[in-house]
């Protein structure tokens, strides 16, 4: 994993132009589509800008908002703690492990989007039904990474702990679980991200709340720049705090990725 | 006993040592050596002797098959605080200053912040990083990055150094100027120091005994004793007449174990 770092001014500025280029080229692009139309109800760019700036004033988005991520702080919140615990231990003994890596594997591997609309049948339409999404689709991935991340903690630092008379206490906090910490970050990075379609697909299967009623609203409606403006502003929250936390991961484990 | 005694017995000995992987990888067969106090010895030999796994029995991180390992005559179980450990790819924690690094073995060991830093400040002069206290690993070059292995195992006060290929990660120069530095180390430290190496000419520089291990299953061909004086100025070693014809009688013997 290479990183572009800029030296130069001219190097940032450069670095910032060719987004700008790139973002103006989609934009225009859309802008074009929607001006030629390919489709009814495809908008153009400018009025679903205007859209989401009317959505933003009045208030709609930002109350759509505090609805949806209310299920996607609480499902992240428990998997990011239950779900790192679980994943530790599972790299850390090997019943644990035998006993559940292959629920593990099998669930990420199934479309659990599938399960989503099963979930009603089981806990209803409410509060709890929407967490248990978002933890479903981002258990999987915090909880395999957390796992990795111990069980591929460098042997050659262990044997040094050992070497050095580590007890297994201090081999585990002083060594391999500052090791496996940004993998197990990592894990939490995929979990927010795989947490954000939880809990959209919730919003469109379960019952209609937040951004997700929004998007159903609008489009029932027939209000195509609101419901593109919408699902616009859904995808870069989830970009822009994704993108976020990636950061903070390149700052906080900046050394271990520099050596061996 | 008689404190004559313990001074002439071997500080290390392997005794009918033999090792098999699982997989019936035989690594090691029937293995003797007498390793003396406050000598260095080198184990030298083709790559995949087992001369690193005969080091890593020595210092407990491996369990032998047959025979036994003896430090100060008492039998090797695991690990022990008169054995440091200095690795071919340092083994350092990436996530901690070269202080801490150099500290660590002697906070696993429970010693009190304040006066493990000063401990280690003091070793990490001796292999001549001053200055580089709070810099971390990847902020250094290979030579660097072995000299705080080297500092850490130091730290730890033990009586045998255990180096596995120390400067198999370095280059040619860095590697030089380091076997002098350690030279000179070790004539301020008193210290066991078993050596291993694939190099015959930093097998000769460095050691005051080689041992020489054929190729597999790895077996002791020969000890030798090079008699050269390192109390002398270690930029001598090389230029010496001893230390040339050692080069290529060593050479002369490893050779006919080549195909």
């Amino acid at each position: 994993m290479s990183k572009y770092k800029p030296k130069t001014k001219t190097g940032l500025f450069k670095r910032i132009a060719w987004r700008v280029l790139s973002l103006v080229l989609v934009f225009g692009l859309w802008e074009f589509a929607g001006r030629k139309p390919i489709s009814i109800i495809f908008p153009t760019f400018t009025s679903t800008m205007v859209a989401l700036m009317n959505l933003l004033i009045d208030g709609t988005l930002l109350s759509a908002y505090a609805v949806t991520l209310v299920p996607l702080a609480i499902g992240v919140a428990l998997v990011g703690f239950l779900g790192i615990v679980f994943g530790i231990l599972m790299g850390l003994y090997r019943s644990f492990e035998w006993l559940t890596l292959p629920v593990f594997i099998i669930v990420q591997s199934a479309p659990m989007a599938a399960l989503i609309p099963l979930i009603t049948f089981l806990y209803g339409i409410g509060l709890g039904a929407k967490v248990l999404a978002v933890v479903l689709m981002a258990a999987p991935v915090i909880v395999l990474n957390s796992y990795r991340g111990i069980r591929n903690a460098n042997p050659t630092l262990i044997q040094m702990g050992r070497s050095f008379l580590a007890s297994r206490t201090q081999e585990i906090f002083k060594i391999i679980l500052p090791d496996a910490s940004g993998m197990i970050f990592a894990g939490l990075r995929l979990g927010v991200a795989a947490g954000f379609i939880g809990v959209i697909l919730a919003e469109l299967l379960i019952t209609p709340t937040g951004i997700g009623d929004l998007i159903t609203y609008y489009r029932a409606l027939a209000l195509y720049p609101q419901m593109f403006a919408s699902i616009f502003s859904i995808v870069l929250f989830a970009s822009v705090v994704v993108s976020a936390l990636q950061r903070l991961e390149g700052i906080l484990f900046r050394r271990q990725q520099c050596t061996s | 006993m008689q404190a004559n005694t313990i001074q002439n017995r071997p500080i290390i000995e392997v005794k009918e040592l033999s090792k098999t992987y699982p997989g019936r990888v035989e690594a090691l067969r029937n293995v003797n050596l007498s390793i003396p106090r406050g000598q260095l010895t080198t184990l030298l030999g083709p790559s995949g002797c087992g001369k690193t796994t005969l080091l890593k029995i020595i210092a407990g991180l491996l369990n032998k098959t047959e025979g036994n390992v003896f430090i100060n005559g008492q039998p090797v179980n695991g690990p022990g605080p008169e054995r440091a450990f200095v690795f071919q790819d340092f083994a350092l924690l990436p996530w901690c200053t070269v202080l801490r690094n150099v500290a660590f073995g002697l906070e696993l060991r429970g010693v009190p912040g304040k006066q493990r830093n000063e401990i280690a400040m003091k070793y990490i002069d001796e292999v001549g990083l001053t200055g580089f206290e709070k810099a971390y690993p990847y902020e250094l070059s290979g030579g660097m990055r072995q000299r705080v292995g080297l500092a850490r195992a130091l730290a730890v006060d033990a009586e045998i150094l255990l180096m596995d290929e120390p400067f198999a990660s370095v280059d040619e120069q860095t590697r030089r100027k380091f076997q002098e530095d350690l030279l000179n180390l070790l004539k301020i430290e008193k210290k066991t120091v078993v050596f291993v190496t694939h190099s015959i000419e930093e097998a000769v520089y460095v050691s005051d005994q080689v041992a020489l291990l054929g190729p597999r299953p790895g077996r002791i061909m020969r000890v030798i004793n090079t008699r050269l004086d390192h109390a002398e100025n270690v930029e001598d070693i090389r230029r010496d007449q001893r230390y040339l014809n050692l080069v290529e009688d060593l050479w002369q013997i490893l050779r006919q174990y080549l195909i």
